[in-house]
Parts: C-alpha cells; sequence; structure tokens
C-alpha cells in the first residue's frame, strides 16, 4: 500500500476547473499526515500545457490517448482505474461534479474500494481516513470512519480554498499508457454551449434569485419587481428552470451559472450543495426563507425568516421610496 | 424497448430532520418519507420515451420506507410494472447494496434501458446508477437531462456540465442513466386514478437477495452545520424586517441613500 494521495484532474477545453485546485490544497493536507506523495492525475490529449499549473503536486500522471479527448465516461474511468490501480494510492480525491459523479462511483466498483461522496472535508486520524459528507439537500453533515486500506472520496466545490493549491512549477511527469483503443460503448457526438440569453447573469451586479418558495410561476412578478427597484436582474435556482418558469439562461448553481455580484438576494431558496457552489462568492448574500433550518442561511450574511410574500413587496415599496 | 426504473424512498426534507439519541442517524420514528425527486424525473423520463417512442416501463423499488403507495403511483402515471423486492432491508442506508440488490433482481427482468436519479439526498456512499451499472457490467453516464433513441441499439443522452454546456453522448444498450431532470416536469396522476390503481392492479413482489460484504464507511457523528458563519438573522415585523434589510443595503451602498 503506497502513502500516497490521488487527485483526479478535470478540464474542459484547456482549462483545469477550479476543484481541482481545491483538492491540490486538500490533498497536500492529507500528503503531510500520510508522508506520502501528492500525485495529480489527468486523462484526455495534448495534455503538456496544464502540467506547469499543477506546480502543488509533486508528480503529474498524464493518460493521453485519441479515445481520451472530448471527455466520455466509459474511457476516462478505464484511463483512471489503470493509473489508481498502478499507484495503489492511500487516498483519491474526485470533485462533485458530472465527471466526478461517473468516475468517483466508477473506480470504487471497479477497484473495490469505500466511496465517500458530497465530502466538505476529508482528514487522517492517526490512520484512519475520516470523511465528512454534506447529505440531506445540506441540511446536515455525517462524519464517517472510513474501513479499509484505499478510498475514493469525493469532495463538493467551495470546500477548501483554490489558493492552497494553485502553484506553478514543473513537476514530474509519468506517462501512463492509454487503454486499448477499440470500439467504445459511450461515443462523444457534440457539445452544445448554451442558448446566448436575453441577459448575462454572470456579469449582472445584483441577483434576485427565485426558488422553490415561490410556488407558482404567477407569483414570479413578486422577484422581478425587486430585481427592477434594486436595479439588478431575476436569476434561479435548478426546479424553477426545470418547471419551465424561467429560462435555462437565468439558472445558478452546478449545472447552470456561477456568478459574483455585490448583491445576491436568495428568496425561497432553500440553499442545497448544488445551489451554493453557484453563488457562495457573491459579496453581500441576504436570504428570506421560512425555513430557519434552510441551509442557505450558513452562507448568507444576513438573513430573514419569514414569508416572502409579505417581506418582498414592502422591501420593494421602501426601496422605490427612497431613491 | 424495456425501461428500467429502479425508485427509492428518502426522507422529505420539507420536515425538521431530527437526529437519534446516538447521534449517528435520523430518528426514523416519526420521519415523513416521499419518493426521491431524481428518481421522479428519472420515472418521467421514461415515460416520455414510451408516449413518443412505444416501451414497456418498470418501476422497482425495496421494500424499505413503505412504497407501496408510491409504486401505484408509478401505474397511475403509466408505468406498466410495479415490482417491490421484499426482505432487502440489509441494503438499506447504502447504495452500493442497494445495486447488489437491484442487479440481481435485474437477471430476471428485461431491460434495455435503466433510467435512475443521478443522486439521492441520503446516498452518501455514492450513486445508485453507476454502481448498478457496474454491477451489471454496463456502460453508464450521469448527470442526464433528455434521452432520445438512436437506432435501436443505442440511445443519445444529453450530459450536463457546468456553466450551462451539455454533451451528446451516444450510449450503447442495454446502459444505465443516471437522469438529473427530464424534458419535462414529471406529470401529476390524480388521487382518484392513484386509488383505482390500488384497487384494480396489483404489485409484483421478488425476494431481494442478499448485498456483497465489502469494506465501507460507518457514519460516526450526524450533526446540523455549526452556528460559525451562519447569517445575522433580522427579527420583528415583516414591516421592522424590511427597514432593517433597507438600512443595510443603503449601508453597503447597494441603495441610493
Amino acid at each position: 500500500m503506497s502513502q500516497d494521495i490521488a487527485v483526479v484532474v478535470e478540464h474542459l477545453g484547456g482549462k483545469i476547473a477550479d476543484v481541482a485546485f481545491e483538492m491540490l490544497g486538500k490533498g497536500r493536507e492529507l500528503a503531510k499526515a500520510t508522508g506520502g506523495r501528492l500525485l495529480a492525475l489527468a486523462a484526455g490529449q495534448g495534455l503538456a500545457g496544464l502540467v506547469k499549473e499543477l506546480g502543488a503536486a509533486d508528480a503529474v500522471l498524464l493518460c493521453q490517448g485519441a479515445g481520451l479527448e472530448p471527455y466520455t465516461p466509459d474511457a476516462h474511468q478505464k484511463a483512471f482505474a489503470a493509473a489508481v490501480k498502478a499507484r495503489a494510492p492511500r487516498v483519491t480525491l474526485v470533485a462533485n461534479t458530472t465527471m466526478g459523479m461517473d468516475l468517483g462511483a466508477g473506480l470504487a466498483a471497479e477497484l473495490g474500494w469505500p466511496l465517500v461522496a458530497y465530502c466538505r472535508d476529508a482528514r487522517l486520524e492517526g490512520g484512519t481516513l475520516v470523511a465528512t459528507s454534506q447529505i440531506y439537500g445540506g441540511k446536515l453533515l455525517a462524519e464517517a470512519q472510513v474501513a479499509g486500506e484505499h478510498a475514493i472520496v469525493s469532495m463538493l466545490a467551495g470546500s477548501s480554498p483554490a489558493e492552497a493549491g494553485r502553484a506553478t512549477g514543473a513537476p514530474a511527469v509519468e506517462e501512463i499508457a492509454a487503454p486499448a483503443a477499440g470500439p467504445q460503448r459511450v461515443r462523444f457526438k457534440r457539445l452544445i454551449q448554451p442558448a446566448a440569453g436575453d441577459v448575462d447573469i454572470t456579469r449582472e451586479g445584483v441577483l434576485v434569485s427565485v426558488g422553490r418558495g415561490i410556488q407558482s410561476k404567477d407569483n414570479i412578478p413578486v422577484v422581478e419587481e425587486l430585481a427592477q427597484a434594486l436595479g439588478g436582474t431575476v436569476s434561479a435556482s435548478r426546479p424553477i428552470v426545470d418547471q419551465g418558469w424561467l429560462p435555462k439562461t437565468r439558472q445558478v448553481g452546478k449545472s447552470g451559472m456561477t456568478v459574483k455580484p455585490r448583491l445576491y438576494v436568495a428568496v425561497g431558496i432553500s440553499g442545497a450543495p448544488e445551489h451554493l457552489e453557484g453563488m457562495r462568492g457573491a459579496e453581500l448574500i441576504v436570504a428570506v426563507n421560512t425555513d430557519a433550518n434552510a441551509p442557505i442561511f450558513n452562507v448568507a450574511h444576513y438573513g430573514v425568516v419569514g414569508d416572502l410574500f409579505e417581506v418582498l413587496p414592502l422591501l420593494t415599496e421602501k426601496i422605490k421610496s427612497s431613491a | 424497448m424495456d425501461i428500467v426504473v429502479p425508485i427509492k424512498m428518502v426522507p422529505d426534507l420539507v420536515e425538521e430532520l431530527e437526529i437519534d439519541a446516538e447521534g449517528r442517524d435520523l430518528d426514523r420514528s416519526f420521519l415523513k418519507l416521499r419518493l426521491s425527486e431524481w428518481d421522479e424525473q428519472a420515472l418521467e423520463e421514461a415515460l416520455l420515451l414510451k408516449d413518443k417512442h412505444g416501451a414497456r416501463v418498470t418501476v422497482i423499488a425495496l421494500d424499505t420506507g413503505d412504497p407501496d403507495e408510491t409504486l401505484f403511483t408509478c401505474l397511475a402515471k403509466g408505468a406498466d410494472r410495479a415490482i417491490k423486492l421484499t426482505g432487502g432491508e440489509a441494503a438499506q442506508g447504502s447504495s452500493r447494496a442497494t445495486a447488489d440488490v437491484l442487479a440481481k433482481a435485474l437477471k430476471g427482468i428485461p431491460h434495455d434501458l435503466i433510467l435512475t436519479g443521478v443522486q439521492a439526498v441520503d446516498d452518501r456512499d455514492g450513486q445508485v446508477a453507476v454502481f448498478l451499472a457496474e454491477a451489471l457490467g454496463l456502460p453508464h453516464v450521469s448527470v442526464v437531462s433528455g434521452v432520445e433513441p438512436a437506432g435501436g441499439k443505442a440511445v443519445v443522452a444529453r450530459q450536463e456540465y457546468a456553466g450551462g454546456v451539455m454533451a451528446e453522448l451516444e450510449v450503447d444498450l442495454p446502459c444505465v442513466l443516471g437522469i438529473q431532470a427530464a424534458r419535462e416536469s414529471p406529470r401529476y396522476a390524480p388521487v382518484s386514478k392513484v386509488r383505482q390503481a390500488m384497487k384494480t392492479l396489483k404489485l409484483e413482489e421478488v425476494a431481494a437477495a442478499a448485498p456483497e460484504a465489502r469494506a465501507g464507511s460507518t457514519v460516526r457523528r450526524l450533526a446540523k452545520p455549526e452556528a460559525g458563519g451562519r447569517a445575522e438573522i433580522l427579527e420583528g415585523s415583516p414591516e421592522e424586517v424590511a427597514d432593517k434589510l433597507l438600512a443595510i443595503l443603503k449601508d453597503k451602498g447597494l441603495v441610493r441613500s
């Protein structure tokens, strides 16, 4: 068994995902505890250019081949399984992203190792791996002891600072043989970019964001009026977009946009981890929710536990009359 | 095409979640359960495929969390078969063990396409869709919103990435897709139709096989997040709260004073 810590590095369009740097920072803490090396693992093609950004790692393991670009779950799982099996790291970190969801459970199943998902933290106590998952829509934290000599830990984005893992350098590069390219069970057809919308919510200074608490499409004007009074725009959590009440271009969160406005007003949004991922970087966060235990209050600066239909119209009026 | 939709019951997050005396699990004595919302999306996608292209839709659940009414609701919505795996309590709380049990049951159930929720609010040890695919030796894709047939031997799945970007992937059948969202909002089954299904239709019962023994992880503490970093809660009547908010926004220069 090795004491190394491995980090699966995700990249799309030549850009390394922020969460990879967060995990390299976390991975360094774990490597210090085990006394092992920190390994960055990447799969794709033409990856040499990414290596210099991975200076936080002791070594970068690259698995390259024509069948590995663009990403497909099947081919990448085989590539990472070969790399991870060869190095047998103590802990392998993957992100709780789309690719991480394919790969984390896929690697765990293929290698027969435990997986702990949705983690905000992982650490070693003595020789024991302890990982803290955020579950039940972000309402509870489950701290678990992990059995066995190896484990896969899937980390939520935004769980540790990216700065800790962002370092340029020239880490040692090791090439891992790509799995034999044969007929693929999963074949990439095309990438679909989001349709250009009426507004680009990533550029807005003020967002009034609406969630399930709005109850009906007919109530959307309540948030639109507040957004207008504040000189901002309406955005939304996933369920509102899935219902078709607002266009996809307004969606904040994991599969939507990441926004960093000066003001983010979360209205009737409980704050599942997938949503928080897209907005926790906002300068000022105000949340209005009827549920005092809603996880949104863990990231908001100011909170109102109450009925949005009472508070919002009053606030809108007061803003209008003070201007 | 035979579509199988594994579903499960999960705690309803609208209710307050209580932690048991040992502090390691939920207090399940008064827990209200509901169909996992991602599984509901998976069922809808299956029914949309059936409506448009014709298919036989089979819903399958472990007999944990009292799934009967939910299974009848699935039949009322248009599923053709509903199967309850009895005696599968050993798998409760573990996606991996659930996948073992489902995989063994699926050996006797025709399946070209398996659609299930990409995640659940309590799948701490990972996602059923992927574990099930691996147990059956099938390809899998997670975070899918939208499935279309591609000839008789494959489907095209739309996989979502960050920033609203999606990929179209062609996946050989049989396969397992972890559904994030159906192309349309889940349909509603009127209570009368569910009642009628309960009166006229039957759930099939199949004995659950034992899950495999394997090293995993054990929860030693379940707790609400620490109070640190929590929002300052503004107290008072709606009028007072609105005044306080206005003062804060003015102070930060977000509203002209």
